[in-house]
């Protein structure tokens, strides 16, 4: 064995340790290079036990390291695949294995619509697998509701528009403030909570959901799938009041009515007292001409059937006279004595029609004088000398003249 | 007051309804009507019944629910 010949070309100053030349590289490299954006495709990409992304960019030619800590990352709305292009903002750094990385702050993908698109879409699809989306959902809200929940920001102004529209427009029921954050980290999470705690009232008959305006990124917990299932799985019916009129957001499909504000879903909630009123009026009236009528109705048949009973009276009372009438003729009495009431004035207006007939009183020898126009001549100035007249007795006409008064 | 409102309202064009047919016996009419009355009332008297109650629903730290009365 020898020694080894280079000895002599051994360093003269203390060699570098591993460490310390990847800590040099990197502090150059941190140094040479200011914050930059990178564009590239995602490949490798990883999620670590501790919640950091490992990936790498490349392009035809290079790849880079790219790490992303678990604070960067969980604003990212949705999962980078592999293969996905996208925009990397960070800092270059060397890691301990020696290699450039570069350390991810804000990742964007260059699709339109970028991660949130991704996200949406995503989430949508599995709503409308679960069949969420189907609009034969979407279920009637209660016509008089008691109980309303609202799952908002008990600091906005959502609580307050919703509570002065039922003030006025319907004030008989319970209002629930179910407060949840509504914007911001944690947002998702904290609607699940609220809207979960709001299905364990023992009595809910309407639950609102809702937000003020605001960005799309504002917006994005409602678009949380979720935030989504959790209103699809609400036992009462729902209503969103998210509250964009641009964007819908999964909440807004989910739900059992869309609202455009705040106000409005309280319109959608409640009826108007003042129609309830004008309908119990219009009711009260139709009640009132019901039984009128009916009554009219009863009244009409009622008379009828006295008119029927009476007539059947009559008829047996006639029966009744025949038979006294008879038995009065067998005993020798005069008929009619023993009549009813009603028979002797029948008998007795017919009787005197009977007197009132001319021919019977002509009968009783009686004469009628008439001019030639048939006028009836009744005193002595009617029968000046000579006029002629005639004469009607019982059996025919005689012509006749007056003679000159002496 | 045992009827809810929707209760009281459907059942009043019910009646009127009911009243509204030529064929019914004028017992039932009559007791139609009465209950017609009655749910009228019923249902002025809960309209009259006016304010908006206010609540906040919280978990409890026992795991519960808690309502508490808020103001306007």
């Amino acid at each position: 064995m020898t020694l080894p010949l280079d000895l002599d070309e051994a360093p003269r100053e203390r060699p570098s340790t591993v460490t310390e030349v990847v800590d040099g590289a990197r502090r150059v490299v941190q140094h040479a290079f200011a914050p930059l954006w990178v564009e590239g495709e995602i490949s490798n990409f990883k999620i670590w036990p501790s919640g950091h992304w490992y990936f790498s960019l490349k392009d035809t030619a290079s790849q880079l390291r790219c790490v992303m800590f678990r604070a960067d990352a969980r604003r990212v709305p949705a999962l980078p695949q592999d293969g996905l292009k996208v925009y990397a903002r960070g800092e270059l750094s060397v890691s301990k294995r020696g290699e450039i990385e570069l350390i991810v702050r804000q990742l964007l993908a260059t699709t339109e619509g970028g991660f949130f698109a991704i996200a949406l879409a995503r989430a949508r699809a599995a709503l409308e697998k679960d069949g969420l989306l189907d609009p034969a959902r979407k279920r009637r809200l209660p016509a008089f509701p008691r109980t309303i929940g609202v799952v908002t920001s008990p600091e906005g102004a959502v609580w307050h528009d919703i509570v002065a529209v039922i003030a006025r427009r319907w004030p008989h029921v319970e209002l629930i403030l179910i407060g949840a954050r509504v914007q911001g980290e944690g947002a998702p999470e904290d609607l699940c909570r609220a809207l979960a705690l709001a299905q364990r009232l023992e009595r809910l008959d309407v639950l609102i959901v809702g937000r003020g305006g605001g960005s799309q990124e504002d917006l994005w917990a409602f678009n949380d799938e979720r935030v989504a299932r959790a209103v699809a799985a609400s036992r009462a019916p729902t209503i969103a009041a998210v509250g964009h009129e641009v964007d819908v957001t999964l909440t807004d499909l989910v739900a059992d009515l869309r609202a455009a504000t705040p106000s409005a879903a309280a319109e959608a909630a409640v009826p108007d007292r003042d129609e309830v009123l004008l309908r119990l009026r219009t009711t009260a009236g139709g009640l009132g001409a019901g039984v009128t009528r009916r009554l009219a109705l009863a009244s009409e048949r009622l008379a009828h059937a006295a008119t029927r009973l009476s007539g059947a009276v009559d008829r047996r009372v006639t029966s009744t006279g025949e038979r006294l009438r008879r038995a009065a003729a067998r005993m020798g009495v005069a008929a009619g004595s023993r009549l009813t009431t009603r028979e002797a004035a029948v008998a007795r207006l017919a009787a005197s029609l009977d007197a009132l007939s001319p021919l019977k009183v002509l009968d009783r020898g009686y004469a009628v004088a008439r001019d030639e126009a048939g006028t009836v001549l009744r005193r002595v100035a009617d029968f000046p000398a000579g006029r002629r007249f005639r004469l009607r007795v019982a059996d025919g006409e005689v012509p006749a003249r007056s003679e000159p008064r002496p | 007051m045992s009827a809810s409102l929707e209760e009281d309202l459907g059942r009043l064009d019910a009646i009127v309804h009911a009243l509204e047919a030529e064929d019914l016996d004028l017992d039932r009419a009559l007791a139609l009507f009465e209950e017609g009355i009655e749910r009228l009332r019923s249902a002025r008297e809960r309209l009259n019944e006016a304010g908006v109650r206010l609540r906040a629903l919280r978990e409890a730290a026992d795991g519960g629910l808690r309502l508490d009365d808020l103001r306007r």
